[in-house]
């Protein structure tokens, strides 16, 4: 017997998307395992919402393999459709409805019958926390809720692969811990999520591998801590009280870089609370005056990776 | 369950989401009711003794002009339909139904019974108007449903043409400009006066455009005078723009997003 979990839930070879004379995917390969998530990291402009549309059949490939779900998305978006949910970047929710009659309107659409429908939508509006406001217009939702019903009508369906188009940008950081951990619970239910993000953090908090896109190609790709490896980016600042136990903090440590006007050390840091204890031990009782650990951002990944900071806003897709 | 029954569950449920949205805001349809009306007001009581004396002799203006602001009403409709579709599209819910196994016609479909359930209960208003003042249409029963099938079908063409301008247009004023044409092309027709007193080019604009035939159907099945030929040239029109206008709007629906 042939098991689905060898089949990969989305795979692309040699992908390639222009508009017009702008390359925007360049020939991207990806594997996402069914059950993991994965995360295609990069700026705005680089191309992972193009991405998110061909995989969920909304635009064609100009050339390459596309499979999601074991099937073409451009010439079979049939069954793809049927596998498959998608969050978008912009709400995709009808503001002119109530959340309960947008998740009532997603059931009937997947012909759950009317009762069916109704509980569905009942449970979900409590699962994300929208019960009491249901019965209000959407137009008058928060940020932060008007995604989370996104995402409630997406998994109406209940979807085997479902993907999030950036889900949490714009949200507040409170909101974006809530969509976090909807993620997570999402996953230990077995889906598989496709996500793209423009914060390092996100990737590392909720995804199995990460894939750095910058300017239509990957430049990375791996677990979180494989990538990390190769970001030099991450730091510990130590700062002290005067001149000589700046000096001498700075012979017992060697390698760090020193900064007399501010009276500080910068030590690189690859994250390990193991690496942290070994310096500790090394400055053997040296009076700190403060600490600070200075993780890597998506500029330090991108410096790098392709040492160029990232590129910005130059295209809207 | 088959594909077609499917098709037309999900018509369906497109549809009760759009009247759904006329409920909740119903000045679009109010305002695309008021514009018939004015001109009825303006052009019976103002121009009306004028204009009519150029008219069907014998016969008061108003019954000339009734038939024509109704097929008005049809046209001033369809904006409002070109300008939900347009705010649909631009963003929010279309994209995700495009993402969804679900029968694509089905959300144009929904849309198009939406607006001719408005603009019927608009033709009906504006017909009472019109008998408030002075419209005393001669038609029994039998030309009554004729009458109410000719605006149906002018209705369907109208409404899957700016469907398809809905679709074309990048933003709601783009798509509302665009639905401008078929609001305002019965003004260059029979609909105020007889294309007999045009001259020129107007005359021959007016006597071969798609509106003049179907006014003048319509005012034959109301008010008794003389049809001729226009039935079947309204037939053929509003059949020819319904299939151009489902085929336009299909293609522009099912194209790829540039973007």
């Amino acid at each position: 017997m042939i098991t689905s979990a060898a089949r990969p839930a989305v795979m692309a070879r040699g992908l390639r998307k222009s508009f017009g004379d702008h390359v925007v995917l360049d020939g991207i390969d990806l594997d996402v395992a069914e059950g993991s998530v994965y995360a295609l990291l990069g700026p705005n402009g680089s191309g992972k919402t193009t991405m998110v549309k061909i995989l969920s059949t909304l635009l064609t490939a100009d050339a390459g393999t596309v499979r999601v779900a074991g099937h073409d998305p451009g010439t079979e978006p049939g069954p793809v459709r049927a596998a498959i949910g998608v969050t978008g970047q912009f709400s995709a929710v009808d503001n002119l409805l109530t959340g309960e009659e947008n998740l009532v309107l997603m059931a009937d659409l997947h012909h759950l019958g009317r009762a069916g429908g109704r509980r569905r939508a009942s449970e979900l509006l409590g699962r994300f926390d929208l019960a009491e406001a249901s019965g209000k217009m959407v137009a008058t939702y928060s940020g932060g809720m008007q995604r989370r019903l996104d995402l409630a009508m997406t998994l109406v369906g209940e979807p085997r692969i479902i993907f999030l188009d950036e889900p949490t940008t714009g949200l507040d950081p409170r909101s974006r811990r809530t969509m976090w951990q909807i993620i997570r619970e999402l996953v230990a239910s077995g889906v598989t999520i496709f996500l793209t993000t423009q914060y390092l953090e996100e990737a590392d908090q909720l995804a199995d591998r990460i894939a750095v896109l910058d300017h239509g190609t990957l430049v990375a790709e791996g677990t979180a801590d494989e990538l990390k490896r190769l970001i030099p980016g991450g730091h510990i600042r130590l700062r002290f009280s005067d001149a000589s136990e700046l000096g001498s903090a700075a012979r017992a440590l060697g390698a760090a870089t020193q900064d007399a006007d501010t009276l500080t050390l910068q030590i690189p840091y690859d994250g390990r609370v193991r690496s942290l204890t070994t310096l500790l031990n090394r400055l053997d009782g040296l009076p700190i005056g403060e600490l600070s650990v200075h993780t890597p951002d998506l500029d330090d990944v991108f410096l790098a990776l392709t040492g160029h900071l990232q590129s910005g806003q130059d295209t809207p897709q | 369950m088959s594909t077609l029954s499917y098709a037309v569950r999900d018509s369906a449920t497109m549809l009760r989401r759009d009247v759904r949205h006329s409920l909740r805001f119903p000045l679009m349809t109010i305002s695309g009711m008021l514009l018939p009306i004015a001109l009825l007001l303006l052009f019976a009581g103002v121009f009306g003794h004028a204009l009519g004396a150029s008219s069907a002799a014998g016969a008061s203006y108003i019954d000339y002009l009734a038939p024509g602001i109704l097929v008005m009403t049809a046209g001033f409709a369809a904006e409002a339909t070109a300008v939900n579709i347009c705010t649909d599209m631009s963003g929010g819910i279309i994209p995700r139904l495009r993402t969804m196994a679900i029968s694509r016609a089905s959300v144009l479909t929904g849309q198009v019974l939406g607006s001719m359930i408005r603009t019927m209960i608009s033709a009906v208003l504006v017909t009472a108007v019109a008998v408030l003042l002075g419209f005393r249409p001669s038609a029994g029963p039998v030309e009554w449903i004729a009458a109410a099938g000719v605006f149906a079908m002018l209705t369907l063409a109208l409404t899957w043409l700016t469907v398809a301008f809905g679709l074309l247009a990048k933003t709601p004023a783009g798509a509302n400009s665009l639905s401008l044409i078929p609001a305002f092309l019965p003004f260059l027709s029979s609909a105020f006066i007889s294309t007999r007193s045009m001259s020129g080019g107007v005359r021959w604009f007016a006597t071969n455009e798609p509106f003049t035939p179907i006014i003048d159907t319509l005012r034959g099945l109301l008010t008794g005078t003389g049809i001729g030929d226009s039935a079947v040239l309204a037939t053929a029109w509003c059949v020819g723009l319904t299939l151009a206008g489902y085929f336009w709007a299909r293609a522009l629906y099912n194209r790829d997003p540039a973007g």
